[in-house]
């Protein structure tokens, strides 16, 4: 058991749950991961930190070309397990806004800045929305596929 | 009558003795207490997430090795689970032992780079940190012995290691084994006992474990306001679920609480190594089956890992290619840093180093 | 000729020099003496304290050589490692290499700063501590000059090095340098006190400020008889030394190197030759004072014991400079006035009492006072250690803290709260 699975929440698991926090936000669900529409993101994300998901592990984005997906991993403490939720955004490589989860978790203040400023992706709400690692005034987004 | 103050702003770093690497921070002081923290990070940024696309799995290795440059087995062995299951490789039993042995080993170096220099911060003028890198050298020749390479050994690969430790590495091993217990009562009767070390870390830079888990922080520093959070022991990954250990834990999340959980966490790694040479059996390194050249199926894999810093995991996409769509590295030095502002404001001038020792950092995994 | 002749360092030297018909000359002094022609005294006079100045300045060089080797050499020791070792025997020239590297460094100055005050105050800073050599004494018979009023002497120039960091940060304008500065004042204020209190309680019972006169009144070392004046002196010191655990005004870690991050070149090494020199007076200075001075027993010449007991009091310096972490500046201040300033107070009201029923101690009184001394020294010590000192115990090694706790590994323990 090198690489252990166990603590996976199973996505119909999940997509049942967030069904029940924000009923018709999910728009699809795979073997451990979910995806939501994300104009209903805070109110899913807001449920599922009530529902035990304490800690936002990680915030990535990733560029599937004709759009962008932001992926979360949540992890929940008191019940040992992991959650993944997806978002697509960004349809057609226009101007990809996400709401911001930091006024539910701290975490994402670091994160979702380094998504911005390798991807691209912007975050609303967020109140420190700029680049953390390039500088001011870098041209374009490195970790972009169109970007080499 | 109040007198007339004018706060003044520092930029500490990037070129700076304690920023422990290219680090910077524009400070605001009112005297010499620390009003504003704007932490400065990407002086050290490589794009090695960019990179990782364009390179094999077992090319990306080398990368992992350069990410956090003090403890690059674990790095190793994050990228290669999260590799491993996203491939479905069953590895084999010898190469996970020798895998959770070079973490374990890695860890303590780790943990002695990082007290070592937090006690540098303190003021002391080297001694604990030379006694400390004494120990981490032996650590190091393990490792060359290991697998030719002090530093970035890149030692791992999917199913298991690339080569089998040679015969000169088990006494050498037994040696450290026999020797570190008695350093690390050395650093305890130099260190853990002096009053100064204890006036100076006693109560300084407390967050209570509530905002560290909001915060997304993991590792020592969450264990040491109490959190009984250790992925080895709640979400064993390798043969972590075969060996016993126990996880240090101090409520009081203060500097002084992060250094002692740190040396406790030292002992127990040296008593997990001993329990896996009880239980390493002979046999392939790596299963034959696997090949040069791994072609994942299409999908995504996250494996999080107890790193010396905090949770380290790889969330690798494939698009069935023989290089990552996408290799996304959750560095638990960056997010670490997320509540720096929040524990240096209100603190001295002098605390403000030695609070960003004790979160342990290394810049080659903040900036990537 | 009155006082100088007291030292015989200063009768050898102007009797080699002068032909004069004095009694204490007949005889002595290289080549039979009378050098100069007669009538020339005047000039042999101040040859004389020309050269004695300019032997006893570049023994000064030599020594703070010496002391950077020594020290360099003691700190790798302590660390486990070798320290210099490869230039000359024992490695004894690599300071002079570390000299000559240090004159042929370009010498940078800062575009911001004020450039007479940024040049003067490394020459400002070496004058105090050379001028503290001019009183101590070397051995029996062995000095510059025996002023009457030598402890308040030492005390008043001791205390004008830090006119010197205040014109470095100035000139430099640097804002660590600042910190430093303002530091270095803050320090010097609070710890001048008690290191003059200090004193007091050596004043009475040797009953002059001239050094010479207080070695000579020590038949019992002071330190025996005034242990608390000793350990305050000594703290006190380190801190106007700016030395571990006190050495906040030019902390590595924390504001680069105070007042000199920028100087370099020989402007920087005089920085360095001053804090090292003031570092071996002050030994000198708490030789003469606690030590015992130049007391000895005879086969070995007094100056040899009067220099060993400095190196044991440098050894110790460095040894605490090896071992402690700095304190933080606010700590180092209520130290100062809450510890440091009633302690000294406390030996001096003990110190009066007792002279009170012995006024003039003999010998066996003086080990009746040192008696009592060191108990109220141990329980004070102990007292406000309990007061002050840190709130946690520390503990010893090997055992857990009490504030670490072991989960067991079978039954692991649920992280406490749940949503928010």
């Amino acid at each position: 058991m090198p690489a252990n699975t166990a603590f996976d929440t199973s996505g119909e698991d999940l997509a049942t749950q967030i069904e029940a926090i924000a009923s018709s936000s999910v728009t699809a669900n795979g073997d451990t991961d979910v995806w939501v529409s994300s104009d209903r993101l805070l109110d899913v994300m807001n449920g599922l930190k009530e529902a035990g998901y304490e800690m936002l592990i990680g915030v990535t984005g990733v560029d599937y070309v004709g759009y962008f997906e932001v992926v979360y991993h949540l992890l929940s403490l008191s019940q040992n397990k992991r959650a993944i939720v997806k978002v697509k955004c960004g349809e057609g490589r226009i101007d990809p806004v996400m709401p911001s989860v930091l006024s539910v978790w701290r975490g994402a203040e670091l994160q979702e800045r380094e998504v911005y400023d390798l991807m691209g992706i912007r975050f609303e709400g967020h109140d420190d929305m700029k680049r953390i690692f390039l500088w001011e005034g870098f041209e374009g987004h490195p970790h972009r596929k169109d970007f080499l | 009558m109040p007198l007339k103050t004018e706060p003044i702003t520092i930029n500490v770093g990037p070129q700076h003795p304690s920023t422990h690497g290219v680090f910077r921070m524009r400070v605001t002081f009112d005297g010499e207490e620390v009003i504003d923290v704007e932490p400065i990070f990407g002086y050290l940024h490589r794009g090695s997430e960019k990179l990782a696309e364009s390179r094999t799995y077992t090319q990306i290795v080398t990368l992992t090795d350069r990410m956090d440059y003090v403890a690059s087995m674990t790095s190793n062995l994050s990228f290669i689970l999260s590799v491993e299951k996203l491939s479905g490789i069953d590895p084999s039993p010898r190469g996970v032992w020798l895998r959770m042995i070079a973490a374990e080993l890695q860890r303590i170096a780790s943990h002695l780079v990082a007290t070592g220099f937090f006690l540098q911060d303190l003021g002391t003028l080297g001694t604990p940190l030379i006694y400390m890198m004494r120990e981490r050298e032996t650590i190091l020749e393990l490792f060359e012995r290991l697998c030719g390479a002090r530093i970035t050994n890149s030692y791992m690969r999917p199913g298991g290691v690339f080569m089998d430790a040679p015969d000169d590495f088990w006494p050498a091993l037994d040696r450290f084994l026999a020797d570190m217990p008695h350093r690390i009562d050395e650093y305890e009767d130099l260190i853990s006992g002096n009053e100064i070390v204890a006036v100076r870390c006693d109560g300084v830079a407390v967050v209570d474990s509530q905002t560290l888990i909001d915060a997304s922080i993991t590792g020592p520093m969450l264990r040491a306001s109490g959190i009984d959070w250790d992925l080895r022991n709640r979400q064993p990954y390798e043969y972590y679920d075969r060996v016993k250990f126990n996880r240090p834990l101090a409520t009081a999340s203060d500097n002084y609480a992060r250094y002692i959980v740190r040396i406790h966490e030292m002992r127990e790694s040296l008593g997990i190594i001993k329990q896996c040479l009880e239980q390493i059996e002979p046999g392939p390194v790596r299963p034959e089956s696997v090949p040069f050249l791994i072609r994942p199926p299409a999908g995504d894999s996250y494996v999080g890992t107890e790193s010396p810093k905090g949770e380290l995991g790889f969330y690798l996409v494939s698009d069935g290619g023989v290089a990552p769509y996408r290799c996304k590295v959750r560095a638990p030095s960056l997010i670490n840093l997320t509540l720096l502002r929040e524990m240096l404001i209100g603190d001295k001038l002098a605390d403000l180093f030695v609070t960003f020792g004790s979160i342990d950092i290394n810049m080659g995994e903040v900036d990537r | 000729m009155p006082d100088p002749f007291d030292s015989i360092l200063y009768q050898y030297v102007y009797c080699t020099l002068s032909s004069t018909d004095d009694v204490a000359c007949v005889g002595s002094g290289l080549f039979g003496g009378g050098l100069l022609p007669g009538g020339l005294e005047w000039l042999a006079y101040v040859l004389t304290a020309v050269t004695i100045v300019a032997v006893l300045i570049n023994a000064i060089l030599g020594g703070v050589l010496m002391m950077i080797w020594g020290e360099r050499r003691l700190l790798g020791r302590f660390q486990g490692r070798t320290g210099p070792n490869r230039w000359g025997p024992f490695g004894l020239l690599t300071p002079i290499a570390d000299a000559v590297k240090t004159m042929f460094k370009e010498d940078v100055m800062p575009t911001v700063s004020d450039r007479l005050v940024f040049t003067a105050a490394p020459i400002l800073m070496l004058f105090p501590a050379l001028l503290i050599y001019a009183v101590l004494p070397f051995g029996a018979g062995t000095w510059l000059a025996d002023i009457n009023v030598a402890l308040l002497f030492i005390i008043a120039i001791g205390g004008a090095n830090v006119l010197a960091i205040v014109a470095a940060a100035l000139g430099s304008g640097n804002r660590y340098a600042m910190f430093s500065a303002m530091r270095s004042v803050a320090m010097l204020i609070s710890y001048e006190i008690p290191l003059v209190i200090s004193l007091i309680g050596v004043l009475m019972l040797s009953g002059s400020l001239s050094l010479v006169a207080i070695v000579n009144a020590q038949t019992l070392p002071f330190f025996i008889v005034q242990p608390l004046g000793f350990f305050v002196f000594l703290v006190a010191s380190m801190a106007e030394l700016n030395r571990t655990p006190f050495d906040v005004a030019e902390a590595e870690s924390e504001i680069v190197a105070g007042y000199m991050t920028d100087y370099s070149s020989m402007k920087f090494g005089l920085f360095f030759l001053s804090e090292f020199a003031a570092t071996i007076a002050t030994s000198g200075v708490i030789t003469a004072v606690f030590l015992g001075g130049w007391h000895g027993f005879d086969p070995i010449p007094s100056q040899i014991w009067f220099i060993g007991k400095m190196v044991a009091v440098l050894a110790v310096i460095v040894w605490i400079r090896a071992s402690w972490p700095r304190l933080r500046i606010d700590q180092i201040m209520n130290f100062a006035w809450k510890a440091l300033f009633e302690l000294t107070l406390i030996n001096l009201v003990v110190s009066g009492i007792l002279l009170l029923i012995w006024p003039s101690p003999s010998t066996t009184e003086l080990w009746y006072m040192a008696g009592i001394n060191w108990v109220v020294f141990l329980a004070s010590i102990y007292i406000f250690g309990k007061v002050l000192g840190p709130k946690h115990d520390p503990v010893k090694a090997g055992n857990i803290q009490p504030d670490v706790t072991l989960s067991d590994s079978d039954a692991p323990a649920l992280p406490t709260g749940g949503g928010d």
